[in-house]
């Protein structure tokens, strides 16, 4: 019987991770908050900047997970680090050779952000909302009508020291402009505007995306965050916002505001780095050993990280972090 | 309105053994609103207040003017904080939204940078003698209406429902500026979704309007209003207000600051008389009230002793949806029975004709 080597959390860095380790002949096992695995990837709809359907991503990694028999613990959570393993939910202890950390982030709580209204105002709606409304096949308003004027606002709990997250979540610049795009092809007549403070695009295809969202689906840009929402007579959400390049401010009432909310570290983080002396970055991410040469390491040698646990990534450095982790793990275990 | 959020920003309001800072200019605007706030607290709910004739202005105005320097207006602060320990209270009720922003800024100031509080300190007992000792608690007048909502309403007389009709009446809520724009936590539902004023609406039966416009400012803004080449602003402030409510027909306007009930109400006569137009029903305008006003009429008080002949726009509309008894040929008579005159007829105060 091979090493074991726990993965915490099945989202598609820590699948991955586990189908890395088990090519090198460990025995991972993946420990699964949720009752499905597949993580935050599991309810999103298409993915930037090439619109290929999540279940592309997914699928195979889950019935390659499969059909590798690896062992799953779905509806565990792991609760703190011990010597030899963890404790997960209900005080039961596992063993293991080394941990491997996949928990991913968290999704900023828009309500935080209380000047946008989100759960007060019914057309207030956040990114999630809308991948789920893709899901669902159905997009429309709160009266159900076809929205013909959107607003997606970026940066919702990034880059924003009121709520205190400094850090830029960098995914959700394209994540908004590949919604945006989406909406507008299913609204073609819709005015589609997208409020920003800077246009973050970082990945191969991103930029390019963002060229055509202008040219082809016109698309506009307005560089100037969204001050305060509210509800119209009609039940459509009046935004205020400064047109920050022609220094005006402006007044429009849209059908939907859609909030592109950021990612943060997990509320967990702290609690289960003290119970294993890791660490926690100014960010509330974990904090890898350093950011070059051992970003999944981590202060522990036999606890190593993957994915977005660290940091925001793609999904393509989400699991090529899986890949490399493995190797890390290998190299400790001797594989 | 989901006003989910209102529970998180709670504050401690004390219950009783209130020292009485009194507003520099609301004797002028609203003069009974005060004297009914002592009234409400005293006799209907049986609470200690002392209204002390020693403290003075907190100078807000001159300091948000820039007349009045910081270190000056922490001293008047210091001095009104002497005052109220000297005659045994530790608890501060604040007639004044600038007021309550300024005692709070001032305590904020002084936690940040307790080397300012000891030069404050120092200067105080250098011009007066007095010695700075910090309150426990320092409320809006209208947290503590908002404190004992529920005890006005089982003495209520007069419920915000339209007694035609049995509907609850439509109420917009405004909140001043310096209330909870500083500080969030200070306010109560914080600053976004504020629940002060609205938790008296609901609780006293009425039911609160929420539109477009409902945060924006009311028109006063001191540089609008007190730099007189400014006051164009200062009206256009509050016409978006009001065409942006008009829709949602209210019965009332209810404030918390001494300059917005001022702005709302004197506005819409000289918005009618510029260009003819009015906001409330049958061509008039939309009553304004303070919340002690407000709460004064729910508990019956007399119409005329509350002061509400002062207001521009008439309340004999709101009076009358409510049942209120009120002599109207003693509208313009003083308690000793003197005719104190009356206003040129106006289209927001036709319901007076």
């Amino acid at each position: 019987m091979g090493k074991e080597v726990i993965v915490v959390g099945g989202g598609i860095a820590g699948m991955q991770a586990a189908l890395s380790l088990r090519e090198r002949g460990a025995e991972p096992v993946i420990v699964e908050r949720a009752e499905r695995l597949g993580g935050k990837l599991a309810g999103w709809h298409k993915l930037f900047p090439t619109f290929t359907p999540a279940e592309e991503v997914l699928g195979p990694l889950r019935r390659r997970v499969e059909e590798a028999g690896i062992r799953v613990l779905t509806g565990t959570e792991v609760e703190e680090l011990v010597p030899g393993g963890v404790v997960v939910s209900g005080g039961r202890r596992l063993a293991g050779d080394a941990t491997v950390v996949c928990s991913g982030f968290e999704l900023f709580d828009a309500r935080l952000k209380e000047e946008y209204g989100y759960g007060i105002y019914d057309n207030v709606f956040t990114t999630v909302d809308v991948e789920r409304m893709f899901n669902e096949g159905r997009v429309a308003t709160a009266q159900g009508a076809a929205p013909r004027r959107i607003a997606f606002l970026h940066c919702v709990g990034s880059r924003d020291e009121k709520v205190g997250a400094h850090h830029c979540s960098r995914v959700c610049c394209i994540t908004g402009v590949k919604q945006a795009i989406e909406m507008k092809e299913l609204f073609p007549a819709a005015e589609i505007y997208n409020f920003y403070m800077d246009i973050r695009m970082f990945g191969p295809g991103y930029e390019e995306l963002y060229r055509r969202a202008q040219l082809d689906y016109h698309i506009n840009f307005v560089r100037g965050r969204i001050s305060e929402a509210s509800q119209t007579i009609d039940g459509r959400v009046q935004i205020k916002a400064e047109d920050t390049l022609v220094g005006r401010p402006l007044k429009m009432t849209v059908d939907m505001l859609v909030l592109i909310v950021g990612m943060k570290g997990g509320a967990s983080n702290g609690s289960f780095a003290r119970s294993g002396g890791l660490q926690v970055a100014g960010n509330g991410f974990m904090q890898p050993l350093d950011p070059f040469a051992g970003n999944v390491l981590s202060q522990r040698d036999d606890v190593f990280y993957a994915g977005t646990v660290t940091a925001p990534k793609n999904i393509g450095e989400s699991l090529n972090e899986g890949v490399a982790v493995a190797e890390r793990v290998a190299g400790y275990l001797k594989l | 309105m989901k006003r989910n959020s209102w529970q998180e920003y709670q504050k401690d309001v004390a219950d009783d053994g209130y020292y009485y800072l009194r507003s520099c200019i609301r004797q002028n605007f609203f003069p009974g609103s005060e004297k009914a706030f002592i009234r409400i607290l005293r006799e209907e709910l049986g609470r200690d207040l002392y209204d002390d004739p020693a403290h003075t202005s907190c100078t807000g105005i001159g300091y948000h003017s820039d007349v009045v320097p910081h270190q000056t207006i922490m001293t008047v602060v210091a001095r009104q904080f002497a005052l109220a320990a000297e005659a045994g209270y530790e608890n501060l009720a604040v007639s004044c939204i600038t007021s309550f922003g300024v005692y709070t800024e001032t305590l904020e100031t002084w936690r940040e940078f307790p080397e300012v509080e000891e030069k404050v300190r120092e200067d105080l007992y250098r011009a007066t003698g007095r010695e700075l000792r910090k309150p426990k608690n320092v409320s809006h007048a209208s947290d503590i209406i908002f404190h004992h909502r529920e005890a006005i309403r089982q003495r209520a007389k007069y419920p915000l429902v339209n007694r035609r009709t049995g509907e609850p009446l439509r109420g917009v809520e405004h909140i001043g500026c310096h209330y909870a724009k500083i500080f969030p936590k200070e306010g109560i539902g914080g600053v976004e979704f504020p629940y002060v004023l609205a938790g008296m609406i609901e609780s006293w039966g009425g039911e609160v309007v929420d539109y477009p416009e409902r945060r924006h400012c009311c028109g006063f803004g001191f540089r609008n209003y007190i730099v007189q080449a400014n006051r164009g602003f200062s009206i256009a402030n509050s016409q978006k207000k009001f065409e942006s409510m008009a829709p949602y027909k209210p019965d009332f306007i209810v404030t918390n600051c001494p300059g917005c009930p001022m702005f709302l109400d004197r506005w819409q006569y000289t918005i009618a008389e510029i260009e003819g137009t009015t906001y409330g029903e049958d061509g008039k305008g939309i009553p304004v009230l303070t919340y002690e006003e407000l709460a004064g009429l729910v508990l019956g008080y007399d119409p005329w002793e509350l002061g509400l002949q002062m207001h521009q726009v008439d309340v004999e509309p709101l009076l009358n949806k409510m049942g209120t008894e009120y002599d109207p040929a003693a509208k313009y008579l003083m308690p000793n029975g003197k005719y104190i005159g009356r206003p040129e007829p106006a289209m927001v105060n036709l319901g007076a004709e």
